[in-house]
């Protein structure tokens, strides 16, 4: 089944004001580190870069690694400056891509 | 004459006083947060996958049923003639009527729609029928076994509230299943989570879906009978 993911991006807020965001994406984070029953090692499979653009401009980027646990969860803030869009992207091992975006009124 | 009766109604009802408490009343506060918030609750990514699923296939779940609430609160229970989960409930329904393969225990499909079904009963109070097999879970439940020579009741009826290695012990109510455990970095159902309870004691766990397993799950579930479904939970 594709990735799913799940935003918290405040629907409105006032112009400058500090809003949270929450982006949670299902993803096994396999490490690389761990084996099979039979003995095989298993490939490494994990997301390894997070970004977030508003409007087409980053604003919050992040690199993951093997100790990430599965389903990251990721939480920043940033200001609101305009209504918009917030764009997230997650991409990694195996091809791995997704993105999400979801729309905010400043007012 | 009349202050009798109304001492015996005081006595009764402190008596009656619930100090049942569901596992998520064990938690910390930033992991029911995790909880409560929709949007962070790990269990809505497979519940997403779930009313997918929900919806799919020919026929679909959702061509018979309207809605399920409250089902969850209602299992296990006794269908086609024996005592089934709603995993197994589930695959009665797939063998049975979309005549098609039962997904494998804890397999990311089967998880998922118990997951979909499991939080339209979010809020509503257990309600498990009476039935024989409940007798059974309870003999088992206080069954010492495995070669720490342990029962459940030892640990959930005797010691619960206090901490076993860093961690609170339960009271070992089912109100949130399938559960996000953070240990597990994933969704589980509570016949995972039974067998981690049994290794733990060192004793042989019964396979997923044995007769046992769903006698146990049925006395856990008639024993927080009236207790709110707080699923899909977040437990740690």
């Amino acid at each position: 089944m594709a990735a799913r993911a799940l935003l918290r991006v405040p629907q409105r807020a006032r112009r400058g004001e500090v809003i949270e965001i929450r982006a949670l994406i299902s993803h096994i984070m396999e490490t690389g580190f761990r084996h099979s029953e039979r003995g095989a090692s298993i490939a490494r499979d994990i997301i390894t870069s997070f970004r977030c653009t508003y409007n087409g401009t980053e604003i919050f980027r992040a690199r993951f690694y093997p100790a990430i646990a599965a389903n990251p969860f990721i939480t920043f803030t940033t200001i609101a400056t305009e209504s918009g869009t917030l764009r997230f992207e997650w991409s990694g091992d195996n091809e791995f891509t997704a993105s999400e975006s979801a729309a905010i009124m400043v007012e | 004459m009349n202050a009798l009766p109304l001492l015996f109604v005081v006595v009764a009802s402190v008596a009656l006083a619930d100090d049942r408490r569901s596992g998520y009343e064990f938690m910390s506060r930033s992991t029911q947060a995790m909880q409560d918030d929709d949007m962070s609750n790990p269990a809505m990514l497979w519940v997403l996958d779930g009313e997918a699923l929900w919806k799919a296939g020919k026929p679909s779940c959702a061509s018979c049923h309207a809605d399920m609430k409250g089902v969850a609160a209602r299992y296990p229970a006794v269908s086609s003639g024996r005592l089934v989960n709603l995993e197994q409930r589930i695959n009665l329904c797939r063998t049975e009527q979309q005549l098609v393969k039962p997904y494998a225990y804890e397999s990311k499909e089967l998880l998922s729609l118990t997951a979909y079904i499991a939080l339209q009963s979010r809020g509503m109070p257990i309600a498990v029928k009476d039935d024989p097999a409940v007798q059974k879970g309870k003999a088992l439940y206080e069954q010492r076994q495995g070669q720490l020579n342990m029962s459940c009741a030892q640990c959930h009826d005797q010691q619960a509230g206090r901490h076993l290695g860093g961690s609170v012990i339960p009271q070992g109510h089912p109100t949130g299943y399938p559960i996000y455990r953070l240990e597990w970095q994933t969704l589980g159902s509570l016949e995972r989570r039974l067998r981690n309870c049994l290794i733990g004691i060192r004793a042989e766990p019964y396979g997923y879906g044995a007769p046992e397993m769903v006698e146990l799950e049925l006395y856990l579930m008639s024993r927080a009978r009236g207790m709110k479904m707080d699923a899909p939970g977040v437990r740690p």
